[in-house]
């Protein structure tokens, strides 16, 4: 579950989290007891459909402060590790 | 000029208008305030000593050019590290963003800064809002002002203690479970969770997108009906934003602090109170309906059968939205990053910045979330929650057609000690059983401080209204404020122990 959430954890952890998750995911279980198939589910306490705003053109957020706050940046670009190749 | 920190931010709000006292003296004092007993509280992540003073000056020299103003003008705020401010670090209360400057504001922060309200700075949490008691901020927690040694609540314990140590006339808070209500409670004062999608949440760092809401953290009810009305309304830039107007929240507060509800029909709900509460809040809870009653309020118990099934339905879709949310921290954009000895991938980048910029609480939830939303499990985990979802709304619907207005105690219990539920996740979930049902159906809230517990320390009243009838929470909360302060003789953080102030 850690390696598809992309969180790298310590054995330490490991044990510790498997333990707390045990006993957390069986007390929230209890849920289906009452979830039959006629109940529909909800997604969102107020529904709401087709929003959009005023297609009018806005001034977006500054490229270069936003580089600024990257961990790294070259030529007005976020500088990323390598992203192909992986065996994962 | 201490007693400019002692005052309601509407009083504040009126000897500046006044001309009594200058913007530039009020923030000042406040700035005193912080550094003499922040050293002990630590509500704050973050002191803008400077930019709050020169807005406060701006202010100043606008008032006196005869400019039309905000009501709220030039009286200080705090923020919570969760909203993003320009120029201003924000955290989250995480390791992962230390240090983080944004490139823009939250729609809400545009809002204080147009009314001139000068910023003090950013207050602390639990890390990504993920928490009761401060507790899990990668900074170290925030003290209870009543008792340094107890828990000011959380996730938003540090504009709550900010409040309640009169560093801070006003605050903003978020509420997911809670956030705002719980640490209220346990500080004795105000906090507001508006309707889901009366204030704008563009700008907020999302913990579960379908549940945040950012409210007002304050010490009277006046003074968060005053912030509610300037920090919500519609706004284009959050598409779940109600696009209609706030109904006169000011208004009604006003109206509230007469004392009299003749025809208001208050609710008690049967599943929020019994066991698992302690006695002294029970009995606070008892007195104040007999208030209620006395103000020509007619008492109705209702019953909300499915709110047991809240807290597992909650820690179900909050995980599964956060788990989501949080997966732009990916080391690439903005915040830590970690890169690991050998074959340094993008991949192996983000799993190593997470599992070093992330306490344990967010882990938990971010996987816990991963695994409820996994192939396999999805129907029975995801699913059901969201048809429970569905059944306390239902539960809601019936409860509000018998009552204008719901009740309950805020949390089961006063502020409990630091340290003595962080290694049971379990128990310390238990503190939101009361404020989760109304994030799970967009109801808004209010608690307000009802008295002190068998130990002496503060309780909180919970008032729940429907979707979008945010008022009748100001009316009844201003109503029962004016009752009980008349009892006490004053407010009831006049009855806290003074902090040691130091130099």
């Amino acid at each position: 579950m850690a390696g598809l959430a992309r969180i790298d954890l310590t054995p330490a952890e490991i044990d510790r989290l498997a333990g707390e998750l045990d006993v957390i995911v069986e007390s929230v279980a209890r849920v289906s007891e009452i979830a039959t198939p006629d109940v529909p589910a909800t997604s969102h306490p107020l529904p709401l459909t087709n929003v959009f705003r005023a297609d009018v053109p806005v001034a977006p957020v500054d490229r270069d402060a936003v580089l600024a706050a990257a961990p790294a940046s070259q030529d007005g670009k976020f500088l990323v590790p390598q992203i192909l190749g992986e065996d994962a | 000029m201490s007693d400019l920190t002692r005052i309601s931010a509407a009083t504040l709000a009126e000897k500046l208008s006044a001309g009594e006292v200058s913007s530039v003296e009020a923030t000042q004092a406040h700035l005193d305030r912080i550094t003499a007993v922040d050293g002990a509280v630590h509500a704050f992540l973050h002191v803008s000593a400077d930019e709050a003073l020169a807005t406060a000056a701006d202010v100043d020299q606008r008032r006196a050019a005869g400019e039309d103003l905000h009501a709220l003008a030039g009286v200080p705020i705090a923020v919570k590290d969760v909203v993003v401010t320009k120029g201003l670090p924000t955290t989250a209360g995480s390791k992962i963003l230390e240090g983080w400057v944004p490139p823009y504001d939250a729609t809400l922060v545009e809002r204080i800064k147009a009314a001139g309200l000068p910023i003090l700075g950013k207050t602390n949490m639990d890390e990504f809002a993920m928490g009761s008691s401060t507790e899990h901020s990668a900074y170290g927690n925030t003290h209870n002002p009543w008792d340094l040694t107890r828990i000011p609540g959380g996730s938003g314990g540090g504009s709550a203690a900010a409040v309640a140590a009169y560093e801070a006339p006003l605050a903003i808070g978020t509420d997911t479970g809670g956030s705002i209500r719980q640490p209220g409670a346990v500080t004795g004062t105000v906090g507001v969770k508006p309707t889901y999608g009366s204030v704008s949440r563009y700008g907020l760092i999302a913990m579960a997108s379908s549940l945040d809401q950012a409210g007002p953290v304050t010490r009277t009810v006046l003074d968060s009906a005053l912030l509610h009305e300037l920090i919500g309304g519609h706004d284009p830039l959050d598409s779940t934003s109600i696009a209609e107007p706030l109904p006169g929240l000011v208004a009604a507060a006003r109206q509230g602090a007469t004392g009299d509800l003749t025809g208001v029909r208050v609710g008690v709900i049967r599943e929020l109170q019994g066991e698992g509460y302690q006695a002294g809040v029970l009995a606070r809870f008892q007195e104040s309906l007999a208030i209620l009653e006395a103000a020509g309020a007619t008492i109705v118990e209702v019953s909300c059968p499915h709110f047991e099934y809240a807290l597992g339905a909650y820690y179900l879709i909050m995980p599964s939205e956060a788990s989501s949310n949080l997966a732009k921290f990916d080391g690439m954009r903005f915040g830590l990053r970690v890169v690991p000895e050998d074959n340094p991938t993008a991949e192996r980048v983000m799993s190593a910045t997470r599992g070093q910029g992330f306490g344990d609480e967010v882990k938990r939830r971010i996987i816990l979330g991963t695994y409820a939303l996994s192939a396999g499990y999805y129907d029975a985990y995801y699913g059901s929650a969201q048809k429970v979802r569905t059944l306390i709304q239902r539960d809601f619907d019936a409860a509000f057609a018998q009552a204008d207005v719901l009740v309950s105690p805020t949390a089961p219990t006063t502020a409990f000690k630091l340290g003595e539920k962080l290694d049971d996740p379990l128990a310390m979930y238990l503190n939101d059983v009361a404020t989760i049902p109304a994030n799970l159906a967009g109801v808004p809230g209010l608690s307000l401080p009802n008295g002190l517990s068998d130990d002496g320390l503060p309780v909180g009243f919970q008032v729940l209204a429907p979707a979008k009838a945010d008022d009748r929470l100001y009316r009844v909360g201003a109503a029962l404020e004016a009752l009980l302060e008349k009892n006490w003789g004053g407010p009831l953080l006049s009855q806290a122990p003074e902090l040691e102030v130091a130099r």
